[in-house]
């Protein structure tokens, strides 16, 4: 439940957003001087679509995803966007499959794309799950990412049960090669050794943000989107850099060489 | 997985290079590339461990048919049959004399 | 029957011949080709057998007479995972297709999907490629159309998914599926009554390329043969950019979603109808 505390904490008094999926939380509030909209994804318990009651990006939360942030593009006052991430999976689901919960979510990775080139410094705020399709969908589109440094909060293609199954392995034997491959670790200090995270921030409770915790965050959304102004740059050529990375920044190097 | 090397007498290196094979199940990927006149290098990385025997026999069985040319092979192999091991090699020489 | 001798199958082509067939003669031009062995740094410390091209295939060329780049996933290494190698191999060919396009050279992008999508060996590194590749076609997409494939017979899913669907255009054949889940991850999370992964004939009826096609997620159906298909995508390529972009149309599919009666389990002919309307 930490996405709908933060959500709660940093957009308080703002203005909720109207005419989305209830599982989703849009607000257009105030960060620093600069007018924001916060965008969470949260459990609901009613959602039409009974396998994506529970946090998961399903086919309402991609299609509403798209369109919250459209509206803001629409806006055309290239206002921040900040991505609340605490998302455990993408829908699992006949009816999902069935109704291409794959166009869903890429509805909302243009939408974020879109809004990126577009000129609005997008933010994905790390305060818990960012698994997958659910993360590729909100949040892995934007200028930067920064994560609470917590146990809660992980980065991943799969769970731990299923991954195992899937590679044949023990969930004891992934455990043991994740501590020796860093791309395979669910920890957060593994995932920032990747380069994708601009910044990890220590908070005191991270499912019930103090005055303090708030600020601390408050302040680095804040130095975030100076810092996306100020470098003009609107891809994601930030992300690379990493010694854990290095390849990915080779193969790139070699296709401009070669092209 | 086990990584081996194999060494064999040889002609003279080709012209061109090969490449045979994908690293699919029960299928392996050659590497053909020119070597040093006299000698055919082969190295093998595979997913089935303890048949260094295996490989060094077949290629043995090969060579001694013909000399082959001067080449370093690489093999990326994920439990190919000798048979298809076989197979690809010879595909991997008919392209190069193609070339 | 003459039809069926005549035809070349392109189902059965590798990631390589694929792209060698659709390109113009004599014009394909890889980069990074295998012997350039830029492999993936994760796989051999794991134990796994790696590939000298990492599964993906980068070629230039041109397509009757227009520049292209294809990206082919080789769908029998590792069942077409992307890790690091391969995942920055496509996106750095379109990244540099939408540098070439800023600098006014028309280049556009094919992309043959045949992919589980993420590689669980590489895990976060191949999901953040991934969401590379979807920046890269949003990105190109602006100035010349991405084609994706989905020919079959891996099909494509995970991630690539995603990137499907954001293609300008996606061409289809029967073989081919396209999900965002792969059959047997869907069973295992939701249980074989939610979806029965060893029930071919249902999932085809779900997620294959007719279905797909007949619901309004692709946009041409062909049939398994190499001149066919690329005559298709000449033709989408000489189209240029579609009119509207599928991905969005989040207006257009959230009235849809509100009429679906979404309690009762779902039929593919409710798909069609839901999807296409007067059309079907």
């Amino acid at each position: 439940m930490s996405g709908l505390q933060w959500f709660n904490a940093l957009s308080a008094g703002a203005a909720p957003v109207a005419g989305l999926p209830a599982s989703l939380k849009v607000a257009d509030g105030v960060l620093g001087e600069q007018a924001v909209r916060f965008i969470a994804v949260v459990p609901d318990a009613a959602n039409r679509f009974p396998r994506a009651r529970q946090g998961e990006v399903g086919l309402l939360e991609g299609w509403g995803l798209a369109k919250a942030v459209d509206e803001a593009i629409a806006s055309g006052d290239q206002r921040p966007i900040i991505a609340i991430v605490d998302v455990p999976s993408q829908a699992y689901g006949r009816r999902e499959e069935a109704l291409g919960i794959h166009q869903a979510l890429a509805g909302a990775a243009d939408s974020y794309a879109r809004a990126r080139l577009a000129g609005h410094p997008v933010i994905a705020l790390l305060v818990g799950k960012a698994m997958s399709g659910a993360f590729l969908a909100h949040g892995y589109q934007a200028n930067r990412l920064i994560a609470l440094r917590d146990p809660g909060v992980m980065v991943h293609a799969m769970g731990k049960a299923s991954a195992a199954r899937v590679t044949l392995r023990s969930v004891e034997e992934l455990e043991a090669l994740a501590a020796s491959v860093p791309p395979m670790a669910y920890d957060i200090d593994s995932y920032a050794s990747l380069g994708l995270l601009w910044e990890t921030l220590t908070v005191s409770q991270i499912e019930q943000p103090t005055a303090d915790d708030l600020a601390r965050v408050s302040d680095c959304l804040v130095q975030a989107i100076k810092d996306i102004q100020n470098s003009g740059v609107r891809d994601l050529r930030g992300r690379l850099g990493a010694v854990n990375r290095a390849a990915s920044s080779h193969v790139r190097e070699l296709l401009r060489e070669q092209w | 997985m086990e990584t081996l090397s194999f060494e064999f007498p040889a002609g003279q290196p080709p012209k061109g290079r090969a490449l045979v094979g994908c690293v699919g199940s029960g299928d392996l990927e050659v590497l053909l590339e020119p070597g040093t006149a006299g000698t055919l290098n082969i190295q093998v990385q595979t997913s089935v461990n303890g048949a260094e025997q295996r490989w060094q026999h077949l290629f043995q069985r090969l060579f001694q048919e013909q000399t082959p040319p001067a080449l370093n092979i690489q093999i990326h192999d994920f439990g190919a049959t000798p048979g298809v091991v076989r197979l690809r090699l010879e595909q991997g020489f008919e392209e190069l004399g193609h070339d | 029957m003459t039809d069926l001798l005549n035809r070349h199958s392109f189902v059965e082509l590798g990631a390589r011949q694929r792209a060698k067939a659709l390109l113009d003669a004599g014009s394909y031009r890889e980069l990074i080709d295998p012997f350039q062995r830029v492999m993936s740094p994760w796989l051999s410390r794991q134990g796994v057998v790696p590939q000298a091209d990492d599964g993906v295939v980068i070629a230039k060329g041109t397509l009757d007479g227009l520049p292209v780049v294809i990206a082919a996933i080789e769908g029998n290494f590792q069942g077409g995972s992307l890790g690091e190698v391969g995942g920055a191999k496509i996106a750095g060919a379109l990244e540099l297709a939408a540098e070439d396009n800023r600098n006014g050279i028309p280049t556009r992008a094919v992309l043959l999907l045949e992919t589980g999508g993420v590689r669980l060996q590489e895990a976060n590194l191949g999901l953040a490629a991934i969401a590379d590749i979807h920046a890269a076609i949003v990105d190109l997409r602006q100035y010349q159309p991405v084609i994706g494939v989905v020919a079959g017979s891996v099909g494509c899913f995970g991630g690539m998914s995603i990137a499907a669907g954001l293609c300008s255009y996606l061409l289809v054949t029967r073989e081919a599926r396209l999900g965002l889940n792969g059959p047997q991850v869907i069973e295992q999370e939701a249980g074989l009554e939610e979806y029965d992964s060893r029930d071919r004939p249902f999932i085809w009826s779900l997620t294959g390329g007719e279905q797909r096609f007949n619901s309004g997620l692709a946009d041409r159906y062909v049939a398994d043969d190499v001149a066919q298909i690329r005559q298709q995508i000449s033709e989408l390529l000489q189209q240029g950019l579609p009119a509207t972009q599928r991905s969005r149309q989040a207006d257009y599919y959230l009235a849809r979603l509100a009429e679906l009666d979404a309690a009762p389990q779902i039929e593919p002919a409710t798909v069609r109808d839901l999807y296409q309307g007067e059309r079907s």
